[in-house]
């Protein structure tokens, strides 16, 4: 049955869609994870994906962030097909993710943490043949970027294993927001968080999506999901089985629809 | 929401808190203060040819600790290290004394520490075997393999080349090796590696946090392979300046140097859970070492007490290590 049946969107109905995934499926043998789902994140959004256990939730954003293949089906960025071989290839193609596990290194400093990986030589002779680092062109964007993204920090030099949970987090989620191109998929960004941590990183997607980057935000916390999301795609056996939002669904409709005691 | 407000960037802090702030602060301040004892028991100690024996006496374990500090950054370890480094001066000098060539056999000796460094780095990195368990193996063979090679016993090896790390230069006072000026140029090409390259930067995220390393798309075992590797050929250099301190290959030499090596690493303030720690540190743990040995030593004491004191010393720096580690 077609999406747009239960899409009640904030964001105009204009707004281009950045990706999107056509009846994928993926099986297991006999098990069927996926059951030709179908998805779509539009420009400037922040959309939920939630769904009980087992769902496909996760296998969705595996799907989507090049950590599976799906068996049938096909993923469009920016309205063309693409076929991500892995992870870097999801990457490469500007999508960012930030794991629920704290992925940072806690002896170095932020600003090593953020450009991980992306590190940036000096210019000329000295980077390209004794490939020195440019700390403190690094240390400057990585000022700029946490400034950017409104997040109080500590100095940018200090190590990350100073910071509390949510700062560390804070760090993951700038990573992404200052590498990703096309969009930022978070998978359960604050389960491993205290309350007030959490809203810390709550703030942090709030701006990145006001920065214009739209955001996929994978969580159980029902609460969390109504402050932020724009539109919430509910997960129901391996299909979508609503599009809503916030405003035109409370949270115990959603909660109806993600068990199938309720259609939208 | 405090997490919606700009701070400005906070003030920097003041020079001492800064300098007390650097890791190597804590062994930097044990080695003043065991040369200032050292010295008011003895002002022997601080003559300028004193000075110089305890640096020929370190360059060896000062060297194979570059790599083993390489190795426990990625939170990994070496006990093999002396065995590769013998490995090293048993093929040169046997090679040698055969009638080859000495660079190329020296060169040949480098390459094959090089691929036993690698040998291990792939056990380590493709296998997943623990690290200990690897070098603790090869160790093994290698000791082995070259008391078969020498038939048992130690050789002299007299070849200007091999023994070219022991000539000196004198500067201001102090006689020094070319070995302990390689030594040093090892240290700083070694730290530049580590802290100025993104090579050096991904050890420390390795040892930090693997999963986060290969996340943020870090070939981890590669990295990990190129580590071993580079520990290798240091152990293989260490061979010639081995060969230039002693003119002789005995497959039963530098066994003490796995321990030694160690002690200079954890001594240096580098942690033996890896990713945190660096070379600075080492040079000074080295040093740490060979200062109370040559300090006991001149004070008369009975070589036995350099074993011990050198034994509680590891002891606290590990204790300091695991402290702070759990205040984290």
């Amino acid at each position: 049955m077609p999406a747009d049946i239960h899409t009640v969107s904030p964001t105009p109905d204009a707004a281009p869609v950045v990706l999107e995934a056509r009846n994928l499926v993926k099986t297991y043998g006999h098990v069927t994870a996926l059951d030709g789902v179908d998805f779509e994140l539009r420009a400037g959004e922040i959309l939920a994906v939630v769904g009980d256990n087992g769902a496909g939730k996760s296998t969705l954003i595996k799907a989507l962030t090049g950590a599976l293949h799906p068996t049938s089906g096909e993923i469009l960025l920016d309205g063309k097909p693409i076929h991500f071989k892995g992870p870097l290839d999801a990457r490469h193609a500007g999508i960012e993710t930030v794991y629920q596990d704290l992925a940072v290194a806690p002896a170095l400093d932020i600003a090593s943490n953020l450009f991980l990986g992306r590190e940036i030589r000096c210019r000329g002779i000295l980077g390209s043949v004794f490939r020195r680092l440019d700390k403190k062109r690094m240390r400057e964007e990585a000022q700029r970027a946490m400034t950017d993204l409104k997040f109080r920090l500590p100095s940018i030099t200090n190590a990350v294993e100073a910071l509390s949970g949510g700062q560390r987090q804070g760090v993951a989620v700038a990573r992404a927001a200052l590498f990703a191109r096309k969009l930022v998929i978070m998978d359960e960004p604050t389960a491993a968080l205290g309350v007030r941590e959490t809203g810390q990183v709550l703030e942090l997607i709030r701006s990145i999506r006001d920065r214009g980057l739209p955001v996929v935000l994978i969580s159980h916390n029902m609460p969390n999901v109504f402050e932020l999301a724009d539109r919430i795609h509910i997960m129901r056996l391996g299909r979508r089985a609503a599009v809503v939002t916030p405003k035109s669904h409370s949270m115990n409709d959603v909660v109806a629809i993600m068990t199938g005691a309720a259609t939208a | 929401m405090t997490a919606s407000t700009v701070s400005p960037p906070q003030a920097s802090p003041g020079l001492a808190s800064r300098i007390l702030g650097t890791p190597s602060a804590g062994p930097f301040l044990v080695l003043i203060a065991f040369c200032v004892i050292f010295t008011v028991t003895n002002p022997r100690f601080l003559a300028t040819h004193n000075i110089s024996i305890i640096l020929q006496q370190t360059i060896i374990v000062g060297t194979l600790a570059i790599g083993q500090t390489l190795v426990i950054l990625t939170a990994g370890i070496d006990l093999a290290v002396g065995a590769i480094c013998v490995l090293g001066t048993i093929v040169a000098g046997k090679m040698v004394n055969l009638g080859y060539d000495p660079v190329l056999s020296m060169g040949f000796a480098v390459l094959l520490c090089s691929l036993a460094g690698l040998a291990a780095g792939s056990l380590i990195s493709g296998l997943r075997l623990p690290p200990f368990i690897v070098t603790l193996g090869i160790l093994g063979i290698l000791t082995a393999a070259l008391r078969l090679i020498s038939e048992g016993g130690a050789f002299a090896v007299r070849d200007p080349f091999l023994g070219w790390t022991g000539n000196t230069v004198r500067a201001s006072g102090f006689v020094l090796t070319y070995g302990v000026l390689i030594m040093l140029a090892l240290y700083a090409i070694t730290w530049y590696l580590l802290n100025q390259t993104k090579w050096g930067r991904h050890v420390y995220a390795i040892g930090n946090n693997p999963e986060a390393a290969r996340l943020v798309g870090i070939p981890v075992r590669r990295h990990l392979l190129s580590v071993y590797l580079l520990a290798g050929f240091i152990y293989g250099i260490a061979a010639w300046l081995a060969l230039g301190r002693i003119p002789n290959a005995d497959p039963n030499a530098l066994q003490t140097a796995n321990l030694d090596s160690i002690t200079a690493v954890v001594i240096g303030g580098t942690s033996l859970f890896g990713g945190r720690g660096g070379l600075i540190g080492t040079l000074i743990g080295a040093l740490i070492v060979g200062v109370l040995r040559n300090g006991l030593t001149l004070a008369g004491i009975d070589p036995l007490w350099q074993d011990l004191v050198t034994g509680i010393l590891v002891i606290i720096a590990v204790a300091f290590d695991q402290i702070s580690r759990r205040k984290r």
